[in-house]
């Protein structure tokens, strides 16, 4: 059946060398990345480091340890990340399963109003205004209420009942007097587990790297998510050195080179664990999409 | 009986049986109402002269004239033309990638490579965009440990200052833009030619079409209205240039080219002990409403030249 002409075999070729090359575009600054952060401070500054890590040492991740601000946020996050989560996933689910059954009269009604959200925002000052007069302002739940639901997510997970949910099912269910909250809970739910997958790690992703919400609304130090802490030593270039040890001034020269040290070790505690979990859940994006872009 | 009353019974007969689905969806709508819909209210601020004390709808109407201020002002083409050639350049730059990137992997036969490529390419999406910016930093630096200068140098070239030379703001901030979107862009492709009927593939071989002309004459056109779609949201996005990125990369040696509107509307009401609320809410206004003239210009456009539209 394959009768590849040696044109054909040509261009194939090349679209291998194509991607290949595409492939060491993307990976060397990731790799580059995680080599820096497991190299001795002095080979990083030198810029010694190529490709494979130089004169192998934790130095950078020990460091980072004793760095108690980075903590704080990282604490933060976790939990902006956590609760965030599970009231993103309660209130997909509360809102897209009403509106993927037929017989729910006020359906469009409700979808209408989701999806003007989709186009028309208040904008960066009304909407510090209204977190104002609400009392959000510096409160923690700013950072988990006005993100508690995504409609273009709801959207996705409504077209994914209405595909993957069989309507006999319910029939069956209602007889035998079950009712609404508990059809979600025994059967949705339980059904649903691609759907969940997908939606708890675009919204898990998206807490883990919320940089503004935070930047307009949150004041505290203490209060501050990880990516804040992060913008203070990555891009400003601000680090407490007097952090790591004594404050020796001839010590000063080595301190400079462990702060360049620690922003690669820093990149990789901050966005490891997501770059972890991702490939599990890979498998479902596409699927996600497809469901997606059914009009419904 | 009247129409209005049965219409009533018919109510109160979905109330009666549907009554759990209106609990359910009562918290969503209490969501979008104290979110989305409160914060849109306080747009009016943008035509009148907002006063703390008094309030939103207590502080005085002055109709336009935000608006003039800003469009009168020094800074409005600088800033105006600056987003709009960031935005332009990372559209014509971002946008084909992904398409060429989705059709190249479908030719792919072999599943390690496939799965290699893709699980590698959306990788950087993944990255925060302050995280994201902290790589440039160190990657594209001018100091002994910025390893592209390095390689640059090996070449003879360089060492060129990425991140501070104004000439290059755009380049950089586009170019990290497509590294960092081109995989994840690319699913929406991939998801629509997987579903490309197989049959059209051996149909073409047994007329001898070459794999390259399969890709001209059977996926392309597959994936055209997807293409459409993606590209008339994207034009709707134009002015939505990504703020936190410009926000980080911004310096004193690059400010004047990257000053853009919404970075502009947070120092005004920011960046300054005397924040203008209802200039900056008009500036962004403005913004958004040209935003919208734009999508609405691509999508009659796209109606008529590819029959795919939004509405």
């Amino acid at each position: 059946m394959k009768i590849y002409t040696t044109r054909d075999k040509i261009f194939v070729a090349c679209n291998y060398i194509f991607l290949s090359i595409l492939l060491v575009i993307i990976a060397y600054p990731l790799l580059l990345i995680v080599s820096s952060s497991f190299s001795s401070p002095q080979a990083v500054v030198s810029g010694k480091v190529k490709l494979f890590p130089v004169d192998f040492s934790l130095e950078g991740y020990k460091a980072i340890l004793g760095y108690q601000d980075i903590w704080v946020g990282y604490a933060n996050t976790i939990f902006y990340t956590t609760f965030g989560t599970l009231l993103n996933l309660f209130m997909t689910i509360i809102a897209a399963y009403p509106l993927s059954r037929p017989d729910f009269k006020a359906k469009n009604l409700v979808m209408v109003l989701f999806t003007i959200t989709m186009f028309f925002s208040g904008g960066m000052i009304p909407s510090y205004l209204a977190m104002n007069s609400m009392g959000l302002l510096n409160n923690r739940l700013v950072m988990i209420l006005p993100s508690a639901m995504s409609v273009y997510d709801v959207i996705i997970t409504r077209t994914f009942f209405q595909s993957s949910i069989p309507k006999e099912l319910l029939e069956s269910a209602k007889l035998d007097g079950c009712s609404d909250f508990n059809f979600i809970l025994k059967i949705v739910i339980p059904l649903s587990g691609a759907i969940i997958a997908v939606n708890a790690l675009f919204y898990a992703v998206g807490h883990w790297n919320s940089y503004f919400n935070a930047f307009l609304y949150l004041t505290d130090a203490n209060k501050m998510p990880l990516q804040i802490k992060l913008r203070t030593v990555l891009v400003l270039n601000q680090m407490d050195i007097t952090m790591f040890g004594s404050a020796d001034p001839t010590m000063m020269d080595k301190k400079a080179e462990l702060a360049q040290l620690i922003k690669y070790a820093l990149i990789i505690v901050a966005n490891g664990p997501i770059l972890c979990i991702y490939p599990f859940v890979q498998k479902f994006f596409i699927k996600g999409v497809m469901i997606g872009s059914l009009k419904g | 009986m009247n129409p209005s009353k049965s219409r009533l019974k018919a109510l109160k007969n979905e109330l009666h049986v549907n009554w759990q689905l209106y609990i359910l969806v009562i918290l969503p709508i209490v969501y979008v109402i104290l979110f989305m819909y409160y914060p849109m209210y306080g747009i009016q601020i943008a035509f009148k002269d907002y006063i703390a004390v008094e309030g939103i709808s207590g502080s005085p109407w002055v109709g336009l004239e935000h608006f003039e201020k800003f469009i009168d002002s020094y800074e409005f083409k600088r800033i105006f033309m600056n987003t709009l050639r960031i935005s332009a350049y990372s559209l014509i730059a971002g946008f084909p990638m992904p398409i060429i990137l989705a059709l190249s992997i479908n030719v792919v036969k072999n599943k390690l490579f496939k799965k290699s490529v893709q699980m590698i390419t959306y990788a950087p999406y993944f990255i925060s965009t302050v995280v994201m910016v902290g790589i440039m930093l160190q990657l594209l630096s001018t100091h002994d440990y910025g390893v592209i200068n390095n390689l640059l140098s090996l070449f003879g070239i360089g060492p060129i200052p990425f991140m501070t030379d104004a000439d290059l703001f755009d380049h950089v901030y586009v170019w990290s833009g497509v590294w960092q979107g081109m995989g994840w862009n690319s699913i929406i492709y991939i998801a629509a030619l997987s579903s490309v009927d197989q049959e059209l593939y051996e149909a073409a071989t047994i007329d001898g079409a070459s794999v390259f002309q399969k890709i001209l004459h059977i996926d392309l056109p597959s994936i055209l209205p997807t293409i459409a779609i993606t590209l008339i949201l994207s034009s709707g996005s134009l002015l939505n240039v990504g703020f936190e990125k410009i926000m980080l990369m911004q310096n004193a040696s690059n400010i004047a080219v990257s000053e853009v509107i919404s970075t502009y509307v947070y120092k005004l009401s920011f960046g300054t002990g005397l924040p203008n609320y209802s200039y900056s809410t008009a500036i962004g206004l403005f913004n958004s409403v040209i935003s919208f003239i734009i999508l609405i210009i691509v999508n009659y456009i796209s109606r008529y030249v590819s029959k795919v539209s939004l509405w």
